[in-house]
């Protein structure tokens, strides 16, 4: 009792070193917070300062060019229809390019992803290699590839596709040998205790278990890749972005069929999303036990 | 009975209608990708890759990528000799000094090549390529050019016509016109990428620089060789490093600032938090908007209000991301459990409080997570949106692949901008790890 009213009781020290322990989680995020901030200002002044126009000069600016290009196409809308039918092709080529090199690079991360996965690896030895190929080509943004080949194999979908399909493959594979590693590998053992080959175990034993998964990621992908296939095409490579490169050096005259560009761009990329995440949610409910 | 074969009679039919379906989707899924690439194979034009494929162009690449050349050249008219490294103007030899492959007698110079090949310029605008197989070729500008060979016969490695010689070994290259006679020869490595020939610290090793006597009276040894290897006019390491830094802040700032407008959003856009059925599909709305628009769009429409720079980049990646991050949050919003908000709430917490000690400690690690994800993979879409926009690592690549001339710059960039992607693949995993599994524990 008279521990107590001395403070220096059980109970009063554990409380004291509680409110230490608070203070001391308080100091340290509060420190972390204060880094983070004066990064972020220090940051935003070092990137306005280096732009070519400022942040406070440009902002009473900032719908100048959208407003040009909505009062063109309103004055031209009559053309509208015509346009849109017009880049139709061009946005195909684009949707080509991305599905194109979803397929691809899912076949190769499917294949890079079961040679480098524990327990599936024909060759457990190489699985550190077959990583790191996957990590560079992940690392490897689709633009360097695009321009290097665009050099060597002139302007085109393909250059563009091959960029696309190898980081894909480096994407795909890293998530696909993350859903073989939550794979069950008794089939596997089954079938090789039947004496299967190692293609027949994998197809099989693995494939189904993992396909939903596989699917839903690939879709998720493709998303992803018909926006690169845009941007892509924006440096040289065919298709969409580089039709909307041209109208846009021709400048005030042609905005109309930026605009016509645009637009094709944005429905299809929320028309896709949308589609692509009513299967995926479909996917999901469905491997759920 | 009859009940019991008449389920199993419906259970076979089931059964083979399932056995038919999959082996429709087994054939039929793996018919329509073949029919699909075979179309593509025809869309694209896959045959004509081959005309329009330029293999000397990927030699080239490849070969700059390992090595440099380094020319003698003299000028035909006024016989001046020079000897430069990729014929850069930094890399050129001073007059009078030549490297020791290089002979200078008077008019004579003596090129030693490798594998015992050599070039001997001689006066009166005469050369002689010296073959240790084929044997000596001589050439002279009379006033065309004109060549003397032990054959009678042109090797395939010669192509000549009356106003060019160009004969190509696997020991080096040598060319003559009427304006000049040129050798090249070939080394292993980058040229000049620590100093160029001007700085006094070129030929002088590490250790001499480190430890060595004071090479420039001028200046100290390690300031002055930081100076002269950061400021490089060929390679220019400071500007290279600047726009690395370029590239990394555009994602860092787009991420964080996406991050920061996306989360009270979100709040808005969560079925639990948002009881307004109009507010919450409005914003969700405003989300899929800003996301469908895309980066693309994003860039070109900001570059024109703020010019190009990294500024543009930042904010076109902020814009966009502020709608993905904006979806995943109130998804992760919508997942908390309702028990701790109660909790807190049962102590009289005010609404703010309740979102601070109820909420965030519960989506901090998931959130967390979600944007250092997105700043790893926006350090790739800023390398991209540089070279749009026109700022950092992005653009200096666009600009060295389109003159097409130093592609071992190009080949320096890419290892650097992959350098620069691997390690933030890295940091952000560790990161990751560490705040994630500090929250758990904490627990």
């Amino acid at each position: 009792m008279t521990d107590t009213t001395q403070g220096g009781s059980p109970l009063s020290a554990t409380q004291g070193s509680y409110m230490a322990m608070v203070r001391q989680k308080r100091l340290y995020s509060g420190i972390a917070i204060l880094i983070f901030v004066v990064l972020l200002v220090s940051g935003f002044h070092t990137a306005n300062a280096r732009n070519a126009g400022g942040f406070l000069d440009g902002l009473p600016q900032i719908f100048d060019f959208p407003a040009d290009v909505v009062s063109e196409a309103w004055d031209k809308r009559a053309d509208m229809a015509g346009l849109l039918w017009r880049y139709l092709p061009e946005l195909i080529e684009t949707l080509n390019i991305a599905a194109v090199s979803t397929l691809l690079g899912a076949a190769l991360g499917l294949l890079l992803s079961l040679l480098s996965t524990r327990g599936m690896a024909p060759w457990p030895p190489l699985i550190p290699v077959f990583r790191r190929v996957m990590d560079v080509s992940r690392a490897l943004p689709e633009i360097v590839v695009a321009l290097v080949l665009i050099y060597m194999l002139g302007g085109g979908p393909i250059p563009a596709m091959c960029a696309i399909a190898l980081h894909t493959a480096g994407a795909l594979g890293k998530l696909y040998s993350e859903v073989n590693e939550n794979a069950d590998l008794k089939p596997v053992d089954g079938l090789s205790s039947v004496g299967s080959t190692w293609t027949q175990q994998m197809l099989l034993g693995v494939v189904p278990q993992v396909a939903p998964n596989y699917l839903s990621y690939g879709l998720l992908r493709f998303e992803v890749n018909i926006r690169a296939s845009a941007i892509l095409g924006f440096v040289g490579a065919g298709g969409i972005g580089y039709e909307l490169r041209n109208s846009m050096s021709w400048g005030p005259g042609r905005f109309d069929e930026a605009a016509a560009i645009f637009l094709l761009l944005f429905v299809t990329i929320i028309v896709v999303d949308n589609i692509s995440s009513v299967v995926r949610n479909r996917l999901s409910e469905g491997a759920r036990p | 009975m009859s009940d019991a074969t008449v389920t199993l009679v419906d259970r076979q039919d089931a059964a083979q209608a399932l056995f038919r379906r999959k082996r429709l989707v087994s054939v039929g899924g793996p018919a329509i990708i073949l029919l699909y690439l075979t179309y593509i194979f025809f869309a694209f034009d896959v045959m004509g890759l081959a005309d329009r494929a330029r293999l000397d162009n990927a030699m080239t690449l490849i070969r700059d990528t390992y090595s440099y050349k380094t020319h003698v050249t003299r000028a035909n008219r006024t016989g001046d000799l020079t000897v430069a490294k990729e014929s850069e103007r930094p890399a050129t030899y001073p007059e009078g000094q030549t490297p020791d492959w290089v002979e200078v007698a008077g008019e004579t110079v003596t090129i030693d090549l490798p594998k015992g090949h050599s070039v001997v310029f001689l006066p009166e605008k005469t050369a002689i390529y010296r073959h240790p197989e084929f044997g000596d070729i001589t050439a002279k500008l009379d006033p065309g050019v004109v060549i003397d060979l032990p054959e009678s016969q042109i090797p395939d490695w010669v192509s000549y016509s009356g106003t060019r010689l160009d004969i190509r070994t696997e020991a080096g290259r040598m060319t003559m016109t009427r304006s000049k006679t040129e050798v090249f020869r070939y080394f292993l490595g980058w040229e000049l990428f620590w100093f160029t020939l001007d700085s006094p610290y070129h030929n002088h090793s590490v250790l001499e620089v480190l430890f060595g006597p004071q090479i420039d009276p001028e200046r100290p040894n390690i300031a002055g060789a930081w100076q002269d290897f950061w400021g490089n006019p060929l390679w220019h390491h400071g500007k290279v490093a600047w726009a690395i830094a370029e590239t990394v802040l555009m994602a860092f700032l787009g991420t964080a600032g996406a991050a920061l407008v996306a989360l009270p959003l979100a709040f808005l856009a969560a079925r639990n938090f948002t009881p307004f059925v109009v507010v919450r599909q409005l914003v969700r709305r405003v989300f899929d908007f800003v996301r469908g628009v895309d980066a693309l769009i994003f860039t070109i429409l900001l570059s024109r209000a703020f010019g190009p720079g990294p500024l543009t980049g930042a904010l076109a990646i902020l814009l966009t991301d502020s709608g993905s991050l904006g979806k995943l949050f109130s998804e992760a919003l919508e997942n908390v459990d309702e028990r701790q908000i109660e909790g807190v709430s049962s102590t009289g917490a005010k609404p703010l409080q309740r979102y601070r000690f109820g909420v965030l400690p519960q989506i901090t690690p998931v959130l967390l997570s979600q944007v250092l994800y997105y700043l790893e993979s926006n350090t790739r879409s800023a390398t991209i949106i540089g070279a749009i926009t026109g700022g950092g690592i992005g653009l200096m690549l666009t600009q060295a692949i389109i003159t097409q001339k130093d592609w071992e710059e190009v080949s320096y960039y890419i290892v650097l901008i992959v350098l620069m992607v691997i390690f933030m693949d890295w940091a952000s995993g560790m990161l990751r790890r560490r705040l994630i599994k500090g929250k758990t524990g904490a627990y």
